[in-house]
């Protein structure tokens, strides 16, 4: 009897370490986009996209429960990632014209009398930022959705291991959110421009890799293949800014 | 139903402000799905080519934008 408790033990615990390490791999990925996402656009739609998703997610497993393991996963993802390789690389075009003088910088003071004048409109104070939300509604998605595929894979292991994989979910889940009330602080101290730059990185760097995990393409290195495309689209965003920087107007007139 | 097209728009601005980049992007990702995994000498490099024809049309859309916009300027 004490060997079976033992034994019952030490799969619960297995179970919670395996789901909470795969977890925060995930949490951390869109924890890094959410923190990026918000910082530029603002908190409020930011969590409400991640938690909407969240919300979702929470909803799709309670009412699916272990059909989901039946949903069409790779079709999913590939949905969702063209979605955010789309929004991504639109983001990315934008920051690099912007940073190449193509289109105006955004200008600090002209936002604060903006924001200040709309604050005097009561309507306004409720509106959200609609391109925070989507930003950080599907990264969420898409992170959550492989969480609840480990949350159920890794307690198919043998009955009653499914509230262990859960709690490890759950467990990497607090974790990271903790993580990002530290790290959010910090974060506000990056120059605008220069945040919503790494966050058109970003966006496109996750963008690809999930659009090639989901039409079923080879990534070298599986996961860590998502560090080569930041450095990747980083290195090609700033030849993009040095091709596109406005050249002086002598050099532009001479040669028009 | 003024605001189901208002709603429609908004959300198709979300994704696509220049309608050659998205639709060339589209394009590309269709294409790589459809082809790449019927040439098994490409399999390691699925992910790569993915990625470089996506930065190749990154570059090509910003420099003909940034082209137009130096010939707008100064015609």
């Amino acid at each position: 009897m004490a060997i079976h408790w033992a034994h019952a033990g030490s799969s619960f615990l297995a179970t919670f370490v395996a789901s909470f390490l795969a977890s925060l791999v995930e949490c951390v990925e869109a924890l890094t986009v959410v923190l990026a996402v918000g910082s530029v656009r603002g908190w409020s739609g930011a969590l409400s996209g991640a938690s909407t998703a969240i919300a979702l997610l929470l909803a799709m497993v309670v009412v699916l429960g272990r059909t989901l393991t039946h949903l069409p996963l790779h079709a999913l993802q590939f949905f969702v990632g063209v979605l955010l390789l789309l929004f991504g690389l639109r983001w990315l075009r934008k920051a690099v014209l912007r940073a190449a003088g193509q289109i105006p910088l955004h200008d600090e003071q002209a936002v604060f009398t903006r924001s200040k004048a709309s604050l005097q409109r009561p309507d306004d104070r409720r509106r959200w930022d609609r391109i925070a939300f989507a930003g950080a509604f599907q990264i969420t998605m898409l992170e959550g959705i492989e969480i609840v595929f480990i949350v159920v894979a890794v307690s198919a292991g043998g009955p009653g291991l499914l509230p262990a994989a859960g709690l490890g979910a759950l467990a990497a889940l607090v974790l990271v959110i903790l993580l990002g009330l530290a790290l959010h602080r910090p974060l506000a101290a990056v120059p605008e421009n220069t945040l919503k730059f790494a966050v058109g990185v970003l966006l496109s760097a996750f963008g690809t890799f999930w659009t090639g995990e989901g039409a079923g393409l080879y990534w070298p290195g599986a996961d860590w293949s998502l560090a080569g495309l930041v450095a990747g689209y980083f290195m090609v965003a700033l030849v993009s800014v040095a091709l596109c920087r406005k050249r002086p107007l002598s050099s532009a007139m001479e040669s028009h | 139903m003024r605001w189901l097209k208002t709603v429609c728009k908004e959300v198709y601005g979300l994704f696509v402000d220049d309608g050659g980049f998205a639709s060339a992007i589209l394009a590309w990702v269709a294409l790589v799905k459809l082809v790449l995994p019927r040439i098994p000498l490409l399999r390691a490099w699925q992910g790569v080519v993915l990625f470089v024809g996506l930065v190749a049309i990154l570059l090509a859309s910003a420099v003909r934008f940034s082209r137009r916009n130096t010939i707008d300027r100064h015609p």
